[in-house]
């Protein structure tokens, strides 16, 4: 019988009230199915309700779900009358057919009416102990939806015990449903340690492991997930049942596989013969999910990313199961080819390069550019391939089709960064490209070229005028890069170019309302006018090579999502706290034995594009970690030079350590700023550069003993109550770093250290840093620390930039 | 874990049948998800998003949506490969699945995602076993 016959119109409520009061089975059934079939299309047929739960008391087990179906839609609107269904619930609860004792339970569990969930509680418990294991497996998720209405209940009731024990229940699907509903309770109670893991447990799991639905062993991996081994035996005896699961036909049943033998793997020594096994093991369903469908192809490609950058060696020979298929939908070719450049090498890199060629010549704009910029990436990344890629953007530009063209300009620029004074010949191609540059980043990108490489280009100062001409209509990234690439233009050729820079500098300052803008226009300004060699120094200055990955993903959040594979967090490359709402005081997962646990570390310079070349990101302590207070002093004085990216410009009133310094630099003479340029610049102003750093460690000026006042570095409220003020000093010809740690945090500190980054005067410590007695709260303690500049070095842009950094262990007072 | 509803839209966008199994995704969340599919840019389509707090899943089948929606921080996969089985299922038992076979079996629709699912959790995806 076609059920869309039963579609009815709103007249007809009266006849089917008519109808649901019959004797007849057959009306009776027939009418209830007119009214789901109402309700299914949106209509309102709550009046009805007296009426349908008349017919509640029945045998047929067809009605009786569509009542119950009914009744869960309409129970929260009609409360007082739901209330009459409930004698009917708890006799079905005893019905000698386990199907209909598991269908009231189920039922009941989702009307969220108190007065039905109070009688809910005898029937749950008879049915948690159900000889039927259909039953008690419904019971078991029924507990959960118990918990979700009135928790207080569940626990008071002590559901919670009877569901432990079906953790034992001798079916798994029983076993399964009973982990599912614990965990999920356990969410709300994290530090309950309500699921009780232990070995015993595990090994009930894992047994159920193999028994259960492919449902079920999801539910089961997820739990496992959770689970810290005590040891490394454990860990491996855990990792080798769970191997098993990764040839599961079900994709989320080996991400999940996947995630726990991920996090185990963190507890064995990493000389172990089973560790690369297990490495080797996990290769191949990582690539059999890509022949599943799409939709989860995006959520494995997602997951395969975050793998990638955690244990890059698992896939690196899989390079050819990331080319892109020609009916692959865009959002997993956009995927996959961000992962064939995580896995770009020496080895792969010419295979990798011909496909980047096919897909620049594909259809989707959004691909191509994609795949375009990929070349750059992999340029830099493979020093070895850099040539070819560079001869193949070049071919690209020759297509002259505009957005690749664009992009393609955009990418060699990094490659400049990357491998300064090695492809310059390419210039002359990338000059006759100019006029079909009509997006800023592209704009931006030419113009620092010419800038960079102004004393190549002949007539670099007709190019660069040409941008001028339209400067106010242009982006405020091209606006900056403009005015970078003129000024360095003219400290390179400066006869020729007064009047450019002149120009620019006024369009700079005088027309534009942008702060940013102007700030620099005027840094510059004085700079060249009161001490062109040390604006040379400044803009010129060798800079450092940008670093060769990018979009890497901070190390304590990778950790995190790794111990989320499969989750909606792991798609998103986002920790659940950022998306799910109410979730701000969970608990942030960890990889078991990782060194995100309060140790000191290095200060984390890396995260601009523009950064210093340090090796892999060092771990940052977490924001739950009590210990680990990490400080990372910039002392730079606010000047500024070339480099993209066009980031906002300098901070004015930033911390000037160094006494002032950069004032004298600034000299007399400021004011509004000068109508015209003077013809020629006076000479430096008292101590060009020396005086930038007073006591001239390393630049080798010997001063007298002068020691400016300590200023404040770092305040208490960056680095979590530690205040920082301090000044340098030459005592005896010794300098010394004195310093005033006040603490203004509620807990004692001790175990202060100190490091020095590789900066431009070889700056260190001499000895270690002595705070001897524990900080107690608002107190103060003087502290002075020799320096020597024997200590690496390396030029710091600005020159004069000194990074600090500080640890501080507090009592964990709690 | 788990899903909070699951929807069968037609091509349009309109609800032909849902059911929700949590009650904590209200279920006008729907008229997000076809301004959304029909609206966006063909390289904007995703098959998960998040907007709002509300994740939404889908995947598409002759001229039906499947879709389901969750606010907590679900297993994706495993939902993606539910939704997949839902349709194996249905093609099971109606031998075509599009629009018309929903609406003339209504009535076994509602009973095997009853079956299919519990409080957002599947429980047994197998026709055979349904059948029984």
């Amino acid at each position: 019988m076609n059920d869309s016959l039963f579609i009815v119109c709103a007249g007809e409520i009266f006849e089917l009230k008519a109808e649901l009061n019959s004797d007849k089975k057959e009306k009776k059934k027939e009418a209830v199915k007119k009214v789901i079939a109402s309700m299914t299309v949106g209509k309102d047929v709550s009046a009805l309700f007296p009426d349908v739960v008349n017919c509640m008391q029945t045998d047929n087990l067809e009605l009786k779900k569509l009542v119950y179906l009914y009744l869960m839609n309409y129970a929260k609107s009609q409360p007082d009358m739901a209330i009459m269904a409930v004698n009917t619930f708890v006799k079905d609860c005893e019905d000698p057919n386990p199907l209909i004792r598991a269908l009231a339970v189920r039922t009941m569990g989702c009307i969220r009416v108190d007065k039905i969930t109070e009688y809910l509680c005898e029937p749950l418990r008879k049915c948690l102990k159900d000889e039927d294991p259909y039953v008690r497996k419904t019971a078991a998720v029924c507990v959960a939806k118990l918990h979700d209405i009135n928790a207080q209940l569940v626990e008071d009731q002590g559901f919670l015990d009877t569901l432990k024990d079906l953790i034992s229940d001798s079916n798994p699907m029983v076993v399964a449903n009973a982990v599912a509903a614990l965990s999920e309770i356990a969410e709300s109670h994290p530090n309950s340690n309500l699921l009780d893991l232990n070995p015993q447990t595990i090994n009930k799991l894992l047994t159920a492991l193999n028994e259960c639905t492919e449902w079920g062993q999801i539910f089961i991996l997820d739990c496992l997930a959770n689970y810290t081994p005590r040891d490394d035996r454990e860990s491996q005896s855990i990792c080798e049942r769970v191997t098993p699961r990764l040839s599961h036909a079900n994709s989320a049943v080996v991400l999940s596989a996947v995630k726990v033998l991920m996090k185990f793997m963190e507890m064995l020594p990493k000389d172990l013969d089973y560790y690369g096994t297990l490495l080797k093991k996990l290769a191949p369903p990582l690539v059999t999910l890509l022949s599943a469908e799409p939709e989860l192809q995006y959520v494995a490609l997602r997951n395969i990313n975050l793998i990638v950058q955690r244990r890059p060696e698992i896939l690196k020979h899989e390079m050819k199961v990331f080319f892109v298929k020609y009916n692959d939908p865009i959002y997993v070719k956009l995927e996959k080819l961000d992962i064939m450049i995580r896995l770009a090498s020496q080895a792969n890199i010419a295979q990798v390069l011909a496909e980047l060629k096919e897909y620049a010549t594909e259809v989707d704009v959004d691909f191509v550019r994609k795949a375009v910029r990929a070349i750059g990436r992999c340029a830099i990344k493979v020093e070895q391939s850099a040539e070819r890629c560079v001869s193949t953007l070049l071919d690209l530009i020759q297509t002259k089709v505009n957005y690749v063209v664009q992009e393609a300009i955009v990418v060699i620029k990094d490659i400049f960064r990357k491998y300064p004074n090695k492809y310059e010949s390419v210039i002359a191609t990338l000059c006759e490209n100019l006029d079909s540059l009509d997006e800023p980043e592209a704009r931006a990108a030419m113009i620092w070229i010419v800038g960079e490489y102004a004393e190549r280009i002949d007539n670099a100062d007709e190019l660069l005028e040409s941008f001028l001409e339209g400067f106010h209509d242009e982006s405020t990234q091209v606006q900056l890069q403009l005015l970078t690439a003129i000024v360095k233009l003219f400290l390179k050729k400066p006869t020729e170019t007064q009047e450019l820079v002149q120009q620019v500098l006024s369009l700079a300052t005088q027309d534009s309302d942008n702060p940013d803008l102007r700030d620099r226009g005027y840094i510059y300004w004085r700079l060249l006018s009161t001490d062109p060699v040390a604006a040379k120094e400044v803009v010129l200055a060798e800079k450092p090579l940008i670093s060769e990955e990018t979009d890497l993903i901070e190390p304590t959040l990778l950790e995190e999502l790794i111990c989320h594979i499969g989750t909606l967090a792991s798609v998103y490359h986002k920790p659940p706290s950022a998306f799910v709402e109410g979730s701000r005081g969970v608990q942030h997962k960890r990889l078991p034995g990782s060194a995100g646990s309060g140790e000191s570390v290095e200060s984390p310079d890396a995260g601009s594009a523009a950064g210093v070349s340090e090796a892999p990101p060092a771990v940052i302590p977490s924001q739950g970690d009590l210990l680990g207070d990490l400080l990372n002093l910039d002392l730079t004085p606010p000047t500024t030079t070339g480099p993209p990216p066009p980031s906002s410009g300098m901070q004015m009133g930033a911390m000037d350590l160094l006494g002032g310094g950069l004032d004298s630099l600034m000299g007399a003479g400021f004011g509004a700023p000068p109508a015209a340029m003077p013809a020629s610049f006076s000479a430096p102003v008292s101590g060009g550069l020396d005086d930038l750093f007073d006591l001239g460690g390393g630049v080798g000026m010997p001063m007298g003993a002068y020691s400016p006042p300590k200023t404040v570095w770092l305040p208490a409220m960056k680095a979590k109550g530690l205040e920082i003020s301090g000044t340098f000093a030459r005592r005896s010809g010794v300098i010394q770093m004195e310093m005033t740690l006040t603490n203004k945090a509620m807990s004692v500190m001790t175990d202060f250290a100190i490091q020095f980054n590789r900066n431009s005067f070889g700056l260190s410590p001499a000895g270690p840093l002595q705070v001897l007695t524990p900080l107690s709260p608002n107190q103060s303690i003087e502290v002075t620390l020799p320096l020597n500049t024997v200590g690496p070095v390396m030029k710091m842009e600005p020159l004069n930039n000194l990074q600090v950094t500080q640890c501080s262990f507090r009592l964990n007072v709690m | 874990m788990t899903a909070s509803a699951v929807f069968i839209l037609d091509m349009k966008g309109k609800v032909i049948i849902s059911r929700n199994y949590r009650g904590d995704v209200p279920m006008n969340c729907v008229e997000r998800f076809s301004g959304h599919v029909l609206e966006a840019e063909a390289n904007d389509e995703r098959p998960v998003w998040l907007e709002h707090g509300t994740t939404y899943i889908y995947i598409k089948y002759n001229n039906l949506y499947i879709m389901a929606v969750t606010q907590r921080n679900s297993n994706a996969a495993m939902i993606l490969l539910f939704l997949y089985r839902l349709v194996e299922v249905f093609k099971d038992y109606f031998k075509e699945l599009e629009e018309e076979s929903i609406r003339d079996n209504f009535v076994i629709t509602y009973e095997l995602m009853d079956e299919m699912m519990d409080f957002g959790y599947p429980q047994v995806s197998e026709p055979k076993i349904l059948r029984e």
